[in-house]
């Protein structure tokens, strides 16, 4: 369709564009997972369904880029792999590298983390559940991540937020759950959060 | 906003982006032209995108806080939505209810500016739904509205007394220090040396936490300039932080705990005796609860470490649980009409845990005070005869965000749950409504065939009535003038304090 060539055109004119960028940090298409990393694939799939819903999981929390990031490590001995698993079950491997962190790697990677304070340790919005296998080679939080966490509904025994979360060699392999919005929220006997 | 040009934008936002996105970060740089040749390909595709466009679902929000804004952020991947606030700025309770020393939890703001600023997403402010046009009137534009207008009434305590001079709900206390129009007027009198608060929730602490906090501080943040300068000026040294119940039951949080603990130039006293058979209970407690129990046990009972007893020393400001107290009777000073004190009925505990009720035990005190805030509640309040309302738990009668009585009406945020939850709970709630709004359309449910006029038709009855509104690029031009006036300052923003003034500046 004559629509969609135009898309891949216009999407072509933008990756070469794209060389041009310094920095990503006020760039909405990082959030919109359209950023250069992920371009490519959009390019791929060509149809206008990616033009109509750019992103099904549309990340509006704004990450702060740290220039050396990138999800593709040159050195294997820097590659990091993560599993995040989504709301409704799915697995998602993402290749990261020693020194991302969990939250900005979850938006570059369009999973829906919210980071509603921008990992100012002011909200639970980036709650997620650390595998067992990993939970205890992540440093002790700090008094006031705990203080946070325990604002976190569905709070477990491996919950941390992942604002906080620095991947390192050793955590190779974790899986980071984020934990289910359910139904059931006031139901089951929760007590009512104060405000 | 036309088919045709929505679909324009929706693809210069997508594919024209970065160029554009790149450019501005450069200060200065003339921002790049779109390429002819792309440019011709565009245009042809508007033609057909313009069918596709016309049958894109819209949906109205009303109300322009996290409720409303996180539950357009979610709905905006597949529907057009369009987000009606009162006021002339959005926000809601981060802008007026989030504490001026907690500019952090205002980082969500930045979430929701991307949101409305989504070519698939309008804000339209100054539109009161209620009475400058109906719910009936919205569900008749749009595919499906969602009520997120929160709780702007408050509970009230309901004792003698309560509507003498001095004594103020937390809401409007809140509203004042925070820059609400409505609240402006409220020109609170700190003369006294002791302020009561009635409430031991995080709104309650807040509210200490603001009366006790050193001008250093206050005046570093977005508080207001009348209410900074009120506060210089004010003689309150010591706050009661009144509860019906005991340590195991206060609804606090321990972040805000912890400030209050810490506050410089101030230090805590408490009744021992409150805590008796507390520490036992410890054991069983979930978490959070117990960690917050914990640093209350530790604040009250133990012996605090050398520094901390010599800012306890060197402290001119004094702050306190009650516990096991309810307000009976707010009393007048000689002439009948300011408040001189409260009187409290001696409370003791029935069952325990979260269930545990509050009995008289038929003893009472005094307490001379000259300031009383009632944080025990906010409310929601009904703003449409059109849309069914629960006056007992006040709240949006609803099943998982949908009105059950009318077709193509939901509801998220407070007013679906009740006035408790941070930010965070409000965000999940909404998600939950706008999952159930997408489930609907996608099941046939509600019906999103034919064309709906949305803001199109609203917006000529608007103009009928001469309700002109403010869309999300003329509060810009009034959040750039608050930033800079507070530059001037040393603070974050300088707020404007009237919808007058704020209309003026949108307008100009």
């Amino acid at each position: 369709m004559a629509a969609s060539a135009a898309v891949r055109t216009s999407m072509g004119l933008t990756l070469r564009l794209s060389r041009l960028i310094p920095d990503c940090s006020t760039c909405p298409f990082y959030r919109l997972k359209s950023c250069g990393n992920s371009s490519a694939s959009l390019q791929r799939r060509g149809s206008f369904d990616s033009f109509r819903t750019t992103n099904r999981h549309l990340q509006t929390t704004i990450g702060l880029c740290r220039e050396e990031d990138s999800s593709t490590a040159e050195d294997p001995e820097e590659v990091v792999n993560v599993v995040y698993i989504d709301r409704s079950g799915r697995r998602i491997p993402v290749k990261a590298k020693v020194g991302d962190n969990v939250l900005y790697l979850a938006h570059k990677h369009g999973i829906p983390l919210e980071g509603a304070c921008e990992a100012s340790l002011a909200c639970s919005t980036c709650h997620v559940y650390v595998s067992d296998a990993h939970f205890d080679k992540l440093p002790e939080p700090e008094e006031r991540e705990d203080d946070m966490l325990d604002m976190a509904p569905m709070l477990q025994e491996t919950s941390r937020l992942g604002c906080q979360i620095v991947l390192t060699p050793e955590l190779d392999g974790i899986e980071l759950t984020l934990p289910k919005i359910t139904r059931n929220f006031y139901v089951d006997g929760h007590v009512p959060k104060p405000h | 906003m036309s088919a045709c040009k929505r679909l324009l934008s929706d693809v210069k936002l997508w594919s024209f982006g970065r160029s554009r996105w790149t450019s501005r970060t450069h200060e200065g740089e003339h921002r790049k032209q779109w390429p002819p040749a792309a440019g011709k390909l565009l245009r042809s595709m508007v033609v057909r995108g313009k069918a596709l466009l016309s049958t894109c679902p819209k949906v109205c929000v009303v109300g322009g806080g996290p409720a409303g804004f996180y539950t357009a952020q979610h709905l905006i991947k597949d529907v057009q939505v369009d987000v009606y606030e009162r006021l002339p700025v959005p926000f809601g309770l981060v802008r007026f209810g989030v504490a001026p020393d907690h500019p952090e939890v205002k980082n969500v703001i930045n979430t929701f500016t991307q949101t409305a600023k989504h070519s698939r997403c309008s804000f339209y402010g100054n539109v009161n739904v209620g009475k400058d046009v109906s719910v009936a009137e919205l569900l008749r534009s749009y595919h499906a509205v969602v009520l997120s207008y929160g709780a702007e009434g408050n509970r009230s305590v309901g004792v003698p007394g309560e509507h003498l001079s001095g004594v103020y709900s937390a809401k409007d206390f809140v509203g004042w220090y925070n820059g609400l129009p409505s609240c402006r007027e409220l020109d609170p009198d700190l003369s006294c040396d002791t302020a009561v608060v009635l409430g031991q929730g995080n709104v309650a602490l807040d509210v200490a936490r603001i009366l006790l906090s050193p001008l250093d501080i206050l005046k570093k943040t977005d508080i207001t300039q009348p209410a900074l300068e009120a506060l210089a000026a004010s003689r309150v040294r010591s706050v009661l932080i009144v509860g019906r119940r005991g340590p195991l039951q206060v609804a606090c949080t321990i972040k805000e705990l912890r400030e209050m603990v810490t506050l410089p130039g101030t230090r805590p006293e408490m009744t021992p005796s409150d805590f008796e058979g507390v520490k036992d209970a410890l054991k069983d407690l979930p978490r959070p609860r117990k960690r917050l129990t914990e640093l209350m046990m530790k604040t009250a009972l133990e012996r605090p470490g050398e520094k901390e007893q010599e800012r306890w020393n060197s402290a001119s400001r004094v702050w306190g649980f009650r516990f096991f107290r309810s307000p009976v009777e707010v009393l007048p000073d000689a002439e009948g009409k300011k408040v001189a004190a409260v009187r409290l009925a001696v409370n003791r505990l029935e069952g325990s845990g979260e269930g545990a009720q509050a009995v008289r035990s038929g003893d009472v005190e005094d307490v001379p005070c000259g300031l009383v805030i009632s944080s025990i509640g906010y409310k929601s309040l009904p703003i449409d005869a059109g849309v069914p309302f629960d006056s007992r738990r006040a709240i949006v009668p609803n099943s998982m965000g949908r009105v059950q009585q009318v077709l193509g009406l939901y509801c998220s945020g407070w007013l679906k749950t009740g006035p408790t939850g941070v930010i965070a709970t409000t965000m999940n709630n909404s998600f939950d409504t706008a999952r159930s709004l997408m489930e609907d359309m996608d099941s046939g449910k509600l019906d999103v065939s034919a064309e709906k006029p949305g803001s199109l038709r609203i917006r000529a009855l608007l103009e009928e009535k001469g309700v002109e509104p403010v869309v999300f690029s003329d509060w810009e031009k009034i959040d750039s003038l608050e930033v800079r006036r507070g530059e001037a300052r040393g603070k974050p923003r300088e707020k404007l304090l009237s919808v007058e003034e704020m209309l003026a500046v949108a307008r100009s």
